[in-house]
């Protein structure tokens, strides 16, 4: 059946508010009117990596001009704690010690900006400083504490498949972390209600959890706080728990002066005050057969985390769930490490430590097939889940398996084995330039592992004109899902998409809301929106049949109106008969993930509800006597299921692909001896840009993949599996140095494969 | 004539004129908190993302031009006389969206939309000068313009498909050209202007070049400021008075660019674009190496001469200049002294010029007929990065053997340097590959880098000596290069 309807759920639709963006009309938290005499705040961050307090004169910075107040952790009315665990360890300001540099230590309100920031520099804090450890490998070392309690999974015998094994290797890897660089920084306004409530107008990914921040900063309760967000100029996970300091803040000046108050830190205060990707320092030892069929595996995963929790509880357990990436590993045993570092605390960003684990599988890969002499993909091939060979290392099965097709549709679209052995050829020319390339398949667990945050909620008006408001608990950092959702709900109705406007998420209309993260939010929001749509729509049928005296049946919503039996009205005149018959059009929406569970301590249970499957091919070449390289062409095959809008998940998947590549090359995060950390802006941290795609850059949607699950429409989440197909990138930088030395050995470069990293391989390859 | 004390310019579609204003205002915050256009973005306040990317209007020798230029650092005080064009000046009566705009929408160019006024912006100075931009004259526009979500992929389509479109004839900018061209000359009132903010961050736009001299005559310590593009994050970053301030960059005594049998003379405000079209001509060898100078907009605000003025280390023009043997012109009311670029850097942080001074123009020698030269640039990333370690070569030889060498580099000390121990180890020998090898592995003594997060000490120095191989391997047509644009790319 085709399907005319502008919009309709299933086609190319362009994003909300693609108009808007174009013309600068969108408004972000920085772009909505200030009330009168609104107030700015600004932070004054630690120049230390650790210390003791013992000294703070803010004398000069309360006498700058302009200055209204300053903000210590005294000035708190309710609690100095933000951490998202409640483990109590993430104070809004430092009090007595100094966890980090360009830790948070009071905050000035000002009557603009500009004077609160000139203010802040004007304390003189004193310090006792006391040794620091920015390094995980340090921080192991000096018997530094877990920040939270470390994951095991563990599955078969794994001393004794090693020990039998005919090959062992053992190795470590180090990966970079990553800034998020959402192009928008954190925000937030403030405005004070009466009777103590407060809205805030927060940048985040999260609102219900920045309302039961702020609630707990105030000591107040959650209803006297509401977070609105109608966009984020991007998110990436540094918007899931990074909010909440920034929002507490605004909050507490409002409410004490009674006025609006806006915080915008400029982008390198952004970048050193809050978290980022977790860096990873991963040790392996893997045992083998002649085939390269992996019998066992061992691995440890320790991640710089910070000086609190934050995520890195859930982060580097999803580590641990990926480092299997695509394999069966008949006997495996794999423990985190969350430590505790004098930097600041890392938290979620795409992906969220399900990259460091799958990188780590892949570099297990290579590792067997430069062992053997191998291709990599017939290492891949040989080691993929399948027919009794389907239990993964936290004993869920994988029931969805689709990577085999993937695999063999991508080999055959790329030309890849005719293209390796161009490469091949190309190298044992023995020139300057060298080439390589790689094919890398991605399977991502889909669900938040945390089992109750699988829920969402909606809320769906019809007014009487026939238009409709729709608002759900996820928000809008660019990814399509306002766009999605409203597909969804139009496509109940058989409405075009422009009858339904999606409302700024906010926590009084929509409560008790999931992050917006994990992938999760089409599957989770599209789910809840359907079902308000669908209780509307029964109202709507009952009334139907009683008033015009029809079996239920006989009403059926059309793209040419509603027909009821042999009449149809226009979706106006059957929505106004229906208020005039007084029927309630308003209805809400609720879904909850089936089937999933998760026992932690016993490492075992069903933590995903599906798996979202892809993979890449790239070819590079790198020059032996820089280091520099270029990525000549990639190709990318990615699962969706039954895609909501081929354009905006096929955007989703370039974006990550271009934004993983990212992490693995020219992303590089550089603290000095101090523990400072020297790439805060974009001037010295380097995000890819235009002339970094590949040269040719084929990506496209396995369009007959369906979801095995119900989810919505038989859709796949998509945000965050594709960032992994990137790892193909690395691959093939890490070929083309191993072919310096005739590809004997691994090259086993660490992440990011920057020029000066490769080119210190070239140099260690000629020995 | 006395000064002037207001500043005039064109905003969109309407003149205005502001008395208090400061230095360091900038023309973002002007934008955003002044007149409530909030299109234009702030992603990073130091002209490096992008998201605050408007066009600028000024009156060039070649006729007014609109160049993309980055608001954040762009001050004030700069743009007397000129047309600022923000993206809500794009679309058309009644919301119709300007080819670029729509190209962007239909081929999903946006995802959260924060850098994408600025992307239009870019890509809509792209289109006014080149309706047919190959994908890599796309990707060279997009430079200074960062984008985390797209991936970027979108948004090249998007530009080649507004290329398609075209519709130059239709649109207002060019259309209006020449009227606006006589409204902006019309302002141009030949005065001094000198501005403040309640009395304090005092800039001042002299008359002439001797007005310059006497302007700086008459203050101590007067910051002098060019393209902005390293003075602005004194402001933007570091909070820096810069009061009083000599804004520059209108002199057009200082705008000249001269090709004679000396060589070529760049004024000393000529910005890195308009510097391009001569500068390329005489040293085609350049090309590269000067398209990966900063972004497009950080390129048509700074100028050459600014870049070796404020003397830093890992500037990307000091070891090109060094190496072509040019010479830096300093005026003052004291007259003019010529000095060679390499004697200006004294040590870290120092040159040789006094407060009174400013750079009237640099002289680059033509390159003789038995001259070898080439210009090198490692960054982290390719485009819009600081170099690791930058280098200009330039080598003679009477046939068989070298007679001459100057290997300038940046990046591998306090201040851009001559190589001498290579350069010694080349002079007199064979020109061959063996000499080169030679000459690379005394880099070693020359020099000692620092390590930082841009590079390692030890990437630094193998980098040094491995670009001398490269420069003989290019020099002898035996080198593979990487390929860089789009096109390159069979």
């Amino acid at each position: 059946m085709t399907n005319a309807l502008q919009g309709a759920i299933h086609t190319e639709e362009a994003h909300e508010s693609a108009r808007l963006h174009v013309t600068g009309a969108a408004d972000y938290t920085d772009d909505i009117p200030s009330p009168a005499n609104t107030l700015h705040a600004y932070l004054g961050l630690s120049t230390i990596a650790r210390a003791r307090i013992t000294g703070m004169d803010l004398s000069a910075v309360r006498a700058a001009p302009g200055v209204v107040d300053v903000l210590t952790a005294a000035d708190i009315p309710g609690h100095n704690d933000i951490s998202p665990t409640g483990l109590n360890d993430e104070p809004v300001f430092a009090e007595h010690e100094v966890a980090f540099w360009g830790q948070p230590v009071f905050a000035v309100i000002a009557k603009t900006r500009d004077q609160a920031r000139r203010a802040a520099q004007l304390a003189k804090l004193a310090y006792d400083g006391l040794p620091h450890v920015c390094d995980v490998a340090e921080a192991i070392a000096k018997g530094y504490p877990h920040v939270t309690k470390p994951l095991t999974l563990e599955r078969g015998d794994v001393a004794s498949a090693m020990a039998a094994a005919p090959h062992k290797i053992r190795g470590e890897m180090r990966v970079g972390g990553q800034d998020h660089f959402y192009l928008e920084g954190h925000i937030a306004l403030a405005i004070p209600g009466e009777d103590g409530a407060v809205q805030v107008f927060s940048s985040t990914q999260h609102p219900s959890e920045v309302q039961h921040m702020v609630a707990h900063v105030l000591g107040k309760n959650s209803h006297d706080v509401t977070i609105t967000v109608r966009r984020m100029g991007g998110g990436f996970g540094g918007k899931e728990t990074q909010p909440n300091l920034f929002a507490a803040i605004a909050a507490v000046a409002a409410t004490k002066h009674k006025c609006a108050v806006k915080l915008r830190p400029d982008r390198d205060d952004d970048m050193i005050a809050t978290g980022k990707r977790h860096d990873f320092l991963i040790a392996y030892e893997v045992g083998f057969d002649d085939d390269g069929r992996i019998l066992a595996v061992d691995g440890s995963f320790a991640a710089r985390c910070g000086f609190s929790a934050d995520l890195s509880g859930p982060v580097t357990d999803r580590a641990l769930f990926h480092a299997d990436n695509a394999y069966f590993y008949p006997a495996v045993k794999l423990v985190s490490r969350p430590m505790k570092t004098d930097t600041v605390s890392n938290t979620a960003f795409r992906g969220f430590g399900g990259p460091q684990g799958v990188i780590a599988a892949e570099r297990i890969i290579e590792e067997i097939a430069y062992h053997r002499g191998m291709d990599t993909l017939a290492v891949r091939r040989a080691n993929l889940y399948g027919a009794g060979r389907d239990i993964t290392p936290y004993h869920q099965t994988v029931s969805d398996n689709i990577m085999p097709q993937i695999l063999d549709q991508i080999e055959e679209s790329s030309d890849y084995q005719a293209r390796r052995a161009a490469v091949l050829a190309h190298n044992a020319k023995g020139g300057t330039l060298r080439k390589g390339i790689a094919l890398t398949p991605v399977k991502f667990g889909i669900s938040f592992t945390a089992t109750w945050y699988n829920q969402a909620g909606a809320l769906l008006h019809i007014y009487n004109d026939g238009s409709m408001l729709l608002n759900h608990g996820g928000t809008e950092m660019g990814q399509g899902l306002f766009t999605k959702v409203a597909q969804v709900v139009a496509d109940c109705f058989q409405v075009g998409l422009a009858r339904v406007r999606v409302s700024a998420t906010t926590t009084d209309k929509v409560p008790n809301t999931s992050a917006t993260a994990a992938s999760s939010g089409t599957d989770l929001n599209g789910m809840a929106a359907q079902d308000a749509a669908q209780t509307l729509k029964a109202r709507l049928v009952e009334f139907a049949a009683e008033h015009w005296k029809i079996a239920p049946e006989a009403v059926e919503f059309t793209p040419e109106g509603v027909k009821v039996g042999d009449e149809v009205y226009s979706f106006e005149a059957f929505i106004k008969a229906a208020y005039q018959a007084r029927v309630s059009l308003s209805a809400t929406g609720f879904y909850k993930t089936p089937d999933i569970h998760w026992d932690r301590d016993a490492g075992k249970g069903r933590p995903f509800y599906y798996f979202a499957y892809g993979a890449a091919v790239s070819e590079v070449a790198i020059d032996t006597l820089t280091g520099e390289y270029r990525i000549l062409r990639s190709d990318v095959l990615h699962d969706v299921g039954h895609s909501l809008n081929p354009a905006i998940d096929k955007g989703q998947v370039e974006g990550a692909f271009v934004q993983g590549v990212g992490w693995l090359t020219t992303e590089e995060l550089w603290w000095d001896d101090n523990g400072r950390l020297r790439t805060h802006a974009p001037s010295t941290y380097k995000i890819p840009m235009a002339s970094d795609l590949p040269r040719v850059f084929n990506v496209e949607l396995a369009d007959w993949a369906r979801a095995a699950e119900p989810t919505i429409r038989r859709s796949k989440a998509v945000g965050e599996p594709p960032f992994m197909l990137g790892i193909s990138v690395f691959e093939a930088l890490s070929m083309a140095v191993a072919s310096v030395n005739d590809y004997k050995t691994c090259p086993r470069i660490d992440a990011p494969a920057t020029p000066e990293r490769v080119l210190m391989a070239v140099e260690r390859m000629r020995g | 004539m006395a000064p002037r004390t207001n500043l005039n310019f064109i905003l969109n579609d309407t003149p205005v004129s502001l008395h208090e204003i400061g230095a360091s205002d900038t023309l973002l915050d002007f934008l955003r908190l002044n007149r409530n256009l909030t299109g234009t973005k702030e992603g990073c306040a130091e002209g490096d993302c992008g998201a605050c990317t408007v066009l600028v209007g000024r009156r060039a020798a070649r006729g007014l031009v609109y160049e993309a230029v980055n608001a954040c650092i762009r001050l004030m005080p700069s743009l007397d006389g000129c047309h600022i064009v923000t993206i809500e000046h794009l679309s058309g009566q009644g919301g119709a969206l300007h080819p670029v705009q729509q190209a962007m929408l239909d081929h999903h160019g946006s995802q959260c939309g924060f850098c994408t006024p600025g992307i239009v912006m870019s890509l809509y100075a792209l289109w006014m000068d080149n309706p047919r931009p190959s994908v890599a004259d796309i990707e060279v526009a997009l430079q200074g313009n960062l984008c985390r979500c797209t991936g970027y992929a979108p948004i090249l389509r998007a530009a080649k498909a507004a290329s398609e479109t075209g519709g130059q004839g239709m649109d207002a900018l060019i259309a209006h050209r020449a009227d606006m061209a006589a409204r902006l000359a019309a302002m141009a009132d030949g005065a001094r202007v000198e501005l403040s903010r309640n009395g304090q961050d005092r800039a001042i736009i002299p008359a002439d070049v001797t007005d310059l001299a006497a302007v700086l005559a008459e203050h101590e310590k007067p910051t002098i400021v060019a393209g902005s593009t390293d003075v602005g994050l004194w402001i933007t970053k570091h909070m820096r008075d810069i009061s009083p301030a000599v804004f520059i960059i209108n002199l057009a005594e200082l705008q000249t660019i001269t090709q004679d049998d000396t060589g070529l003379t760049l004024g000393g405000g000529v910005s890195y674009t308009d510097a391009a079209p001569a500068l390329l001509a005489a040293y085609p060898q350049l090309a590269e190496f000067w398209g990966r100078i900063g972004g497009a907009q950080v390129r048509n605000m700074g100028t050459v001469g600014g870049n070796v003025a404020n003397g830093s280390p890992i500037g990307d023009t000091p070891p090109l200049l060094i190496a072509l043997g040019a010479e830096l012109a300093l005026s003052s009311m004291r007259g003019t002294r010529r000095m060679l670029v390499q004697d200006f850097f004294i040590e870290y942080g120092k040159q040789d010029r006094a407060p009174d001074e400013f750079v009237s123009a640099l002289h680059i020698p033509p390159m003789p007929a038995d001259a070898l030269f080439c210009g090198y640039k490692v960054t982290k990333r390719r485009d819009e990065d600081i170099s690791a370690v930058a280098a200009g070569f330039f080598v003679q030889k009477d046939g068989y053997n070298i007679t001459s060498a100057r290997l300038a580099y940046g990046g591998m000390a306090g201040t851009p340097m001559r190589a001498k121990g290579a350069e010694a180890a080349l002079i007199g020998k064979p020109f061959s590959r063996e000499s080169f090898a030679a000459a690379a592995s005394a880099i070693a003594r020359d020099f000692t880098p620092l390590s930082d997060w841009r590079a390692s000490k030890e990437y630094r120095a193998t980098l040094a000596a491995n670009l001398l191989l490269r420069f003989y391997d290019q020099m002898v047509g035996e080198d593979e290069t990487l390929t860089l644009r789009q096109e390159d790319v069979a």
